[in-house]
């Protein structure tokens, strides 16, 4: 269980680690947390746009992933996101492919 | 006690001198506290007799490798010695050690510890020693990956049976060391004491030495060498995109990634965040109290196995330069 949110399941990813002394996270209180997620969010989304997906939140505890054709995925974790966008995609996100690079400079 | 307990990590391959190493640290006052775990590849156990201390907080491991077969050994003990601390079964411990087999991939282990749904709760993993034989590891970075990813992998590189080599062979291997994993302290193992072998991992900014550019670290499979390098970004960063970045970078390249260890300079933030990765486990990012000398930049040293320096950064700057963009521009998801 999340000991923020009290909700089953929970976004563990070292991003957003549960704030703990000398520990570096957006997650000490509810409005850095929310501000922090609403940036992921947008900056997920310019990504995901280069493959034509969309990422939202759902009520702070799961993402969800759609496809234009109206394919989801859903899942818990950070972790996931560009595992389960590959294969939404069809084909993995590669940080380190040059074409890649070259649309993510083209994002404005 | 309060707080996840530490759990320090020993590995070396097969013969390098962990169960020396860890006897002596056992004999500390400062280890008094810690429970053992061991874990042997074979049909006898013999490590844990040699630790000279029986009692229920020693735990041998003994199905297989730690990094494939007893992962769930692991679990199991490690949660079996929490509950009965609590219920006052075994002696008071404080911290755990965890001696793997020669041949295991340290990261499993970690993994485990940091994404098991209860273990992450009770324990965290805070640093990995490595002992390096001085005699055998030269050919055995020629010639297993496994060796690479355990020196990879450390905070510590302890050098063993550095009296059994020449001096030159031993100054050899130093400097191919600090090449193949230059985040990592390297001391001989006499020299090791137990607040060295307990000291925090994220506690220790990357040595400003690190700061150097594309070195050719091993001659594993010619075709794909392991090379550490580093990158030093001025201009202060933005946290959100280095964390999609550094994440994707880990789904597509994780296990060619042996090590991400860096100091942060992030965009309005005074203090400094230490971040360090074994593959596809990041431990919990850490706010430094000070800057370890007078330049406020960003330095990332990789440890990578056959990926392209040159890439590397160039996406850094990429996903970096994009995600200030949409800062600048406020947030819209």
């Amino acid at each position: 269980m999340c000991s923020l949110c009290g909700v089953l399941g929970c976004d563990d990813h070292w991003t957003s680690a549960v704030a703990r002394p000398g520990v570096y996270t957006h997650n000490s209180d509810r409005i850095a947390r929310r501000r922090e997620a609403a940036r992921r969010l947008a900056v997920a989304n310019a990504l995901l746009a280069t493959r034509r997906l969309r990422l939202s939140e759902w009520q702070g505890r799961s993402y969800v992933l759609a496809s234009p054709t109206g394919s989801t995925r859903i899942f818990e974790a950070l972790s996931h996101l560009w595992s389960e966008a590959g294969a939404l995609a069809g084909r993995p996100f590669d940080p380190l492919d040059p074409s890649f690079i070259a649309s993510i400079e083209a994002i404005r | 006690m309060n707080g996840p307990t530490p759990v320090h990590l020993l590995t070396g391959f097969l013969g390098s001198g962990k169960t020396t190493l860890l006897r002596r640290m056992l004999a500390d006052p400062a280890m008094a506290g810690a429970a053992v775990l061991v874990n042997e590849f074979g049909e006898i156990g013999l490590d844990h007799e040699l630790l000279d201390r029986i009692d229920e907080t020693v735990v041998l491991l003994k199905s297989g490798c730690l990094c494939c077969t007893v992962r769930g050994e692991l679990a199991d003990a490690l949660l079996a010695l929490h509950s009965r601390r609590a219920r006052g079964e075994v002696p008071f411990f404080d911290r755990v050690a965890v001696e793997t087999t020669g041949m295991a991939d340290p990261y499993p282990a970690l993994s485990t510890i940091r994404s098991h749904p209860v273990l992450r709760n009770h324990y965290r993993t805070v640093g990995v020693v490595t002992t390096v034989d001085a005699v055998n590891a030269p050919g055995l970075l020629d010639t297993r990956l496994e060796a690479l990813r355990q020196i990879g992998a450390a905070d510590l590189l302890a050098l063993t049976k550095t009296d059994l080599a020449p001096p030159a062979r031993v100054s050899d291997l130093i400097a191919r060391l600090a090449s193949v994993n230059p985040s990592a302290r390297v001391m001989t193992a006499s020299e090791v004491g137990a607040m060295d072998f307990l000291t925090e991992a994220g506690s220790l900014p990357p040595p400003p030495e690190s700061a150097r550019l594309n070195h050719h670290a091993g001659t594993f499979r010619a075709d794909t060498p392991v090379t550490s390098f580093a990158l030093e970004i001025e201009q202060p960063i933005d946290w959100t995109g280095f964390g999609l970045w550094l994440t994707m970078l880990l789904d597509r390249h994780g296990e060619n990634v042996f090590r991400v260890k860096g100091i942060l300079n992030l965009m309005g933030e005074d203090r400094p965040v230490a971040v360090h990765g074994v593959q596809r486990l990041v431990h919990s990012p850490v706010h430094l109290e000070r800057w370890p000398d007078e330049r406020r930049t960003t330095r990332i040293v990789f440890i990578v196995h056959g990926l392209d320096h040159a890439l590397i950064e160039a996406s850094f700057r990429a996903f970096d330069a994009m995600a200030r963009r949409i800062a600048a521009r406020g947030v819209s998801a």
